[in-house]
């Protein structure tokens, strides 16, 4: 088969097996994108920014554990779509990104829409390649892809200069299915002298907990992560990242850990006498000060990152690899050993642990008169039933809906928790919608999230995808005004967003349905009336309390036992 | 804080120069001295490093490096014996009397003079840090007109290597 570079890169995503690709054309792309035309495979959607190609891309992969596949221009394409890559590094992503270039002789000329593309991207994606001969192209899509996928997942650039897709030139076309790299061959395995040590680390534990990140969704361990916790009857926190990888509505589950995490669950990490973090790295917003981290625990940590190991916090039992294989290579000596568990240790610390939760860190002053965001999300979860695709913006709303929605599958919450992308909600939603076309895809976000990537509204109409945005609007970035009100005296620079449109009519025009409502008492039956509307996307403004803040919170320098409680808790209540 | 030379092979590619280096400044990793050329296997560069750290960020850069995909392989010289060398070209004023005086200096130090004219030398000289340092030192401060130094390049003692 002879083909062009442009066809090579269409023919290689077809042989990688991908269906949809999220893009936006431009010069230095229109050889790849009339190869496109010319075929019925893949579908490409025509987003409006491209930013939102790579949060719709991201969501696809979230929500499916494909990678998301991006094509955009040089230039202002590549950095535009600079943000949804930084994105999904941080959250281990996979995502490959075909950016185009100039023609090779021009690089460096500071030619019409020129960028260092791989040096921009390169601090923050996976993997940078710059295509240098027609000849190494295929070889190199494998490539992207290999690491996109395998390992510690991410994005990962393909910058390809024009002249390399030129029509004209042909070259033998083969993919390079069986592709090995010295450099590069990600472990799997844990070691199993680490691992039995770890096992037996956890018999002795009078005050075990598992803190479970990402990781575990990302490996699609899930029903492994459950079989361990119910084999050794064991409670588990949970990281912004890994929310459903352990169904929140089991008893054994404490809910999410960190910054805004349960009281139950930072007490359990501040009291553990053994800490079992697994596809989780530590991050500043879980351990809040460090030097209070887990004073008694001894840590293992299942990771399949090694630098993710002793970054921020020594461990003691550190286990390289994927974390399903180390997981099931646990339960498989576990379950071998035949050995019971201390129960009566355990009783004991369960005991503790009830009396923590019986406190009910998260209870919020209910109204009448105003809709409190907790109750917004709360009557999500009850109208949705739990099943639900929940993508989310970034900042209160997103804690609300971390805290008061009960994931109980994985790959069902998606959001930007590393970086904090504002904007990342609604194209992040379509990628969700476009792989379950089927399936109840809500957005929950803020009145200043929305507005980052609005324009995506109309991909919205041009796909036809139903999306429910759900916008808690209190007519402020919440959390920057939560932030000033606690540590800025109540001096809101900023972070009033006054001159906002008229969100409704704003939807309407775009060719959706907009609806707003301000009663508690109507919230369910206008929720429930978006999720009926199964074939059309609506927009609900739901004007919430301006002024609710997020708690329990553990402030800046604080440990997990310092919590900041609502006020809502009686004063007798708190610690 | 120690001083570690890590000996590490990439691929000879275009931007796995620019991947190590960048790594160093996005995580304010420290870097003394880099040094880097292809082996005797083109496909493939040595890069010969030097950083001084404390025991926890030497190990966050060795595990970031091996992380770098471009990276096949990598060691820690300081670890074990081993020998390190660096080149350094130094061009001196030489007049009258000092003519002589920095020829001495340069032959106890084992360099070469490997340029004359009228008024000035080129020595070479190859040695450890330490001594290419005490070289400088030794010629007086007025004299001394341009210092070109490769960076540390190093190896193993005895069969240990690294090898493919």
């Amino acid at each position: 088969m002879e083909l062009s570079g442009a066809e090579i890169v269409v023919q290689a995503l077809k042989d990688e097996g991908v269906e949809i690709i999220f893009g936006y054309p431009g010069g230095s792309v229109l050889h790849i994108y009339d190869a496109l035309f010319q075929q019925d495979d893949i579908h490409h959607v025509l987003v409006r920014h491209e930013q939102g190609a790579t949060h719709a891309a991201d969501g696809y992969a979230r929500s499916t554990g494909k990678p998301g596949v991006v094509l955009v221009t040089s230039g202002p394409g590549a950095t535009n779509a600079i943000t949804g890559i930084a994105t999904a590094h941080l959250d281990s992503i996979p995502m490959v990104v075909l950016t185009g270039q100039v023609p090779s002789a021009l690089i460096g000329t500071d030619a019409f829409q020129e960028v260092d593309t791989t040096g921009i991207s390169r601090p923050c994606s996976k993997h940078t390649f710059l295509v240098k001969r027609v000849e190494d192209l295929a070889e190199t899509m494998r490539k992207a892809f290999y690491i996109a996928t395998t390992g510690r997942p991410g994005p990962v650039v393909v910058d390809i200069p024009k002249d390399i897709t030129d029509p004209t030139v042909k070259i033998p076309y083969e993919y390079p299915r069986n592709l090995k790299m010295r450099s590069y061959s990600p472990v799997k395995k844990g070691h199993l002298g680490q691992i039995k040590k770890a096992v037996e680390l956890i018999y002795n534990a009078k005050r075990p907990i598992i803190y479970s990140g990402g990781g575990v969704v990302i490996d699609n361990a899930s029903g492994s992560l459950i079989d361990l916790a119910r084999e050794l009857g064991i409670p588990v926190t949970s990281t912004l990242m890994g929310l459903g990888a352990y169904p929140a509505s089991d008893s054994q589950f404490l809910g999410m850990l960190g910054m805004h995490g349960n009281y139950e669950a930072n007490m359990a990490m501040h009291e553990a006498d053994v800490l079992i973090a697994i596809g989780a790295r530590f991050d500043d917003r879980v351990t809040g000060h460090i030097a209070h981290f887990c004073p008694q625990a001894k840590i293992i940590h299942i990771d399949i990152d090694p630098s993710s190991i002793s970054k921020n916090v020594r461990v003691d039992i550190p286990i390289v690899g994927s974390v399903k294989d180390v997981l099931n290579d646990m339960l498989r000596i576990i379950r071998e050993s035949g050995r019971e568990i201390d129960n009566d240790g355990l009783t004991s610390w369960w005991e503790r642990i009830e009396a923590w939760r019986g406190l009910g860190c998260l209870c919020y002053e209910q109204s009448d008169e105003v809709i409190k965001p907790q109750f917004a999300i709360e009557t999500l979860y009850k109208v949705t039933g739990g099943d639900l695709y929940l993508t989310s913006d970034v900042g209160q709303h997103q804690m609300f809906a971390a805290q008061f929605y009960k994931f109980d599958k994985p790959r069902r919450w998606i959001n930007s928790g590393g970086l904090g992308t504002m904007g990342f909600g609604l194209p992040a939603a379509m990628g969700v919608q476009m792989a379950h076309p089927d399936k109840p895809v809500a957005c929950v976000t803020g009145e200043a999230s929305i507005l980052m990537c609005i324009q995506e509204l109309a991909t919205c109409k041009q796909h036809g995808l139903p999306i429910k945005i759900m916008l808690m609007n209190n007519g402020y970035m919440g959390m920057v005004r939560q932030w000033q009100e606690m540590f800025y005296e109540g001096r809101y620079s900023h972070s009033y967003v006054d001159a906002l449109p008229d969100f409704v009519e704003l939807t309407k025009s775009f060719g959706h349905v907009g609806m707003r409502v301000t009663k508690p008492s109507d919230l369910e039956a206008a929720m429930q009336e978006a999720f009926d509307r199964k074939d059309e996307l609506v927009f609900l403004d739901i004007v919430i309390d301006p002024t609710e803040n997020v708690y329990p919170m553990i402030k800046a320098g604080k440990g997990h036992h310092e919590m900041a409680m609502s006020p809502a808790l009686k004063q007798g209540d708190q610690r | 804080m120690k001083r570690h030379i890590i000996s590490l092979l990439m691929e000879n590619e275009a931007g796995a120069l620019s991947n190590v280096s960048a790594l160093f400044s996005a995580r304010g990793f420290n870097i003394e001295s880099l040094c880097v050329a292809p082996t005797d296997d083109p496909s493939l560069s040595r890069m010969t490093l030097v950083t001084t750290c404390s025991e926890t960020v030497f190990e966050q850069i060795t595990k970031q490096l091996n992380k770098l995909i471009d990276v096949v392989k990598l060691m820690d010289l300081s670890e074990g014996d081993h020998i390190e060398r660096e080149m350094m070209l130094i061009k001196v004023r030489a007049e009258k009397e000092m003519r002589e005086e920095i020829k001495r200096l340069a032959e106890i130090f084992r360099g070469k003079i490997i340029d004359v004219s009228d008024n000035s030398y080129v020595i070479e000289m190859t040695g450890d840090t330490d001594k290419l340092d005490a070289f400088v030192h030794v010629i007086p401060e007025d004299h001394v007109i341009e210092v070109v130094r490769t960076g540390v390049s190093g190896i193993a003692r005895g069969v240990k290597s690294l090898t493919l």
